[in-house]
Order: structure tokens, then sequence, then C-alpha cells
């Protein structure tokens, strides 16, 4: 079997849109264009562990608001509820809805929170230059990729209800604080798994045939 | 060491997940070539993928001015009436202090949808009609970076959770524009899986070809 090498091993770039290798300058600073698609060509995605983290940090704060704050108001004649997320997917369950309530308990409560501990376990480990479980942290990458989206399930629910259910003396549905919070949480998570760059997990496998210094 | 003569225009490809490099292997209609070391999928070939793409993007279009003009649900409650269109809703959000939320469902579930749409076939109709251009490549950047941000699967499921919930109070008549929007996703899906981008780099530079 012949070594592996990669493409910075190599002295290549890949372009992260198009595919297409151009040599890296030699110049480490000067910033080129992939000369298909014009994208800035990085070896690596720039700065990538400190804006995960720093993402990440900002969406575990947040993760506390998005879940004590209330996310649903409703309101009837005989009956105000004020609502977390938690205390919804309660209330879905005891009313006997259980399939409906384990949707939304993954993506609202599950999905946010393995989607953190992931990242900070994938960063973490990457940092440490961890040359362990290396095609379990690749996969691992993949799911956390794949499932973020998922969680915007309950904001879309409440804007739904919110504008549908508006009865005046009947019934009406109002958004608490939270939503904000949880909306956030989202998108901090989502941007956190795009700067995270995978191909940092493998890359202490092929440093180990190259001179390592650190 | 194969490192000895790293041309670039040698058909390697660097894997976009671990980095490793390997040959560019021609592959079958039909057929994904997949990463020797960690599995990611590096290209497909689906069949026939220009034409296929741009019929299922122009039905996409189609639906989805269907999925908005139309309401998505209605709720009928002891004699009273309501239904909203996505917009309705949006802009109720918007209205009531929620700017952020609201901003954030317009995005996901309205705009990027659409500009995705806009910009596949703002790019392939000229390359159908015979027309390259390395700026249109440079243009299509922009649809790959607006695409994980289209959640309008995630807004169907949305649906059917807010029907689910409103089922116990009052009677609930599903839209127009729920069932353009079932139909949106699953085209919008074929289309996914109908587009090989390599086609657009490959036309639009036919020295590389």
């Amino acid at each position: 079997m012949k070594p592996a090498l990669t493409a910075r091993q190599a002295g290549l770039l890949s372009c992260h849109v198009c595919g297409q290798l151009a040599q890296a300058p030699l110049d480490a600073n000067q910033r080129s264009r992939c000369p298909r698609c014009a994208a800035p060509l990085h070896q690596r995605k720039p700065a990538s562990i400190n804006t995960t983290w720093a993402l990440l940090v900002a969406a575990a704060l947040l993760y506390l608001p998005a879940n004590l704050l209330p996310i649903m108001v409703t309101s009837s004649p005989v009956n105000h509820q004020v609502d977390t997320i938690m205390s919804g997917v309660i209330f879905l369950w005891r009313d006997g809805q259980w399939p409906l309530a384990l949707v939304v308990f993954f993506a609202s409560v599950v999905v946010p929170l393995l989607k953190i501990l992931a990242l900070v376990y994938l960063t973490a480990s990457v940092q440490m230059r961890s040359r362990h479980r290396v095609m379990q942290r690749a996969r691992l990458y993949r799911v956390v990729e794949f499932v973020g989206r998922w969680s915007m399930l309950d904001i879309y629910v409440i804007t739904l209800l919110v504008a549908l259910v508006q009865f005046r003396g009947l019934a009406t549905v109002d958004a608490g604080p939270a939503a904000v919070a949880f909306g956030a949480v989202i998108v901090l998570t989502m941007f956190a798994a795009l700067t995270f760059d995978p191909r940092l997990i493998w890359d202490p496998l092929t440093d180990s045939e190259t001179a390592d210094h650190d | 060491m194969p490192a000895d003569s790293p041309n670039p225009p040698a058909p390697l490809v660097a894997c976009h997940e671990c980095d490793l490099l390997q040959h560019d292997v021609p592959i079958a209609p039909g057929e994904t070539a997949r990463c020797v070391r960690c599995g990611a999928e590096l290209a497909r070939n689906p069949p026939d993928s220009l034409d296929r793409t741009l019929a299922y993007t122009l039905t996409a279009a189609i639906l989805y001015v269907l999925a908005n003009a139309f309401p998505l649900i209605g709720l009928e409650l002891q004699g009273r009436y309501a239904e909203v269109t996505l917009f309705a809703a949006v802009r109720n959000l918007w209205h009531i202090g929620m700017q952020p939320v609201s901003a954030l469902v317009f995005v996901t579930a309205q705009l990027f949808p659409l500009l995705e749409m806009l910009m596949i076939l703002l790019v392939l109709v000229p390359l159908r009609l015979g027309r390259r251009s390395p700026r249109l490549v440079a243009f299509f950047r922009l649809v790959l970076s607006v695409r994980p941000w289209g959640m309008m699967e995630v807004f169907l499921l949305g649906m059917l959770v807010s029907l689910v919930k409103l089922a116990h109070s009052g009677s609930v008549i599903l839209g127009t524009a729920f069932w353009a929007t079932a139909a949106l996703i699953l085209i919008l899906t074929l289309a996914g899986r109908a587009f090989d981008r390599r086609v657009l780099w490959r036309m639009s530079h036919p020295e590389d070809a």
C-alpha cells in the first residue's frame, strides 16, 4: 500500500466550493483565489478552532434562557398557561399525544444539547490533536451537520400558532422571550458546524509521517 | 512518494472532508464516488443532470408561488374562522415584537429557498442554451452558501405538529399552500438528487473537459 497523501502535504489547495486543486502560494500569507470559480482558497478554514469555540460558548449560554424562559403563552377564558419548551413537551405527553411529544422533545431539547456537546468534543479533540477514533469522529460530524436544522421545528410551530390562534375572548396564543434565545441557539450552532473544519480531525494522522513540532 | 510532481491538471481530487488526494476516476451514470479513507461523497453522476434539474426546478418554482399565495392552514373555532399564509405569519411575528424570530423564519422558509431556485435557474438556463461564462460559475458560489439555510422540509414538519396541536381546539382545514409545500419539498429533493455540480464546472471551462 502506498502511503496516504493529503492535498496539504502535496502543497495543493482544494477549493471549498468546486473542488478544483490549485498550487498553494509559496508565501503562506498570500491570499489566492480558485482559478475555476474564484472562491477564496484556504488550506483549512481560517481560524476554525477559535471561531467554533466562540460560537459554542455563545450557544451554550443562550441554551439556558431558551429552556428556562417561557416560549409560548396560551390563554382562554378558563385557563392561562405559560409554557417553557420542556413543559410544552410534558403537556403533550400527559395529553396522550406521546408521538408528538417525542418529536418535539428530540427536535427542541435533545438535538441542540447533543449538537453543542458533540461540537465541544470534536473541537477539543482536534485542538489536542487526538488520533483516537478518527472515523467515529468524522461520522459524528456528519450527523451533527445533518440533524441541526431540525431544531427549527418549534420556531415554525410557534410562528403558525401565534398567527392563527387569535380569537379574542375564546383563545389566544402568544410567543414568549425564549423564542428569541432558542432561535439564536439554532443559528449559532449552525454557524459553529459550518466553521468547524472536518479535515482537522484527520490532520494528526498524516502529520505523524512528516515532522510535527508541536 | 507520489508527491514529486503534484501538478494540478493531473486527474486528482482531494476529499473535502479529510483532504486525502485520490484519483478522480470516471463514474458511470447513477454511480457515486466515495472517499477511500473517510467515505465522504466525492462525486455523483446523475443521468441527464442538466435537463432533469431544470425541469424539477421550474416545477418547484411554480409550486413555490402556490405555496406562498394561498393559506397554509385554516382554523374554525365556535363559528369563527381564521387562516394564514406564510408571509402573514411572518409579518404577525414582526408586529408583536419578535423581529429576530420573524426574520429567521422569513429567511429560512421563504427567502433562501426562493433565492436558491432563482439562482439555479439563472445559471442553468444559459448553460442549457449553450452560453458558457466563467462569471456564472462565480455566481454559483452564492447558491452553495445559501443552501444550508433553506429549511422548507423542517417547516413542513412544523405545520404537521401545529395541525395536531390545533386539532384539539377546533376544526382544522388544510389549505392549498399546505399541499403545495408538501409537493414542493418532494420536487426539491428530486432536483437536488438530479443535480451534478460537475456539469457546471465542466461546461463553464470547456478547456478542462
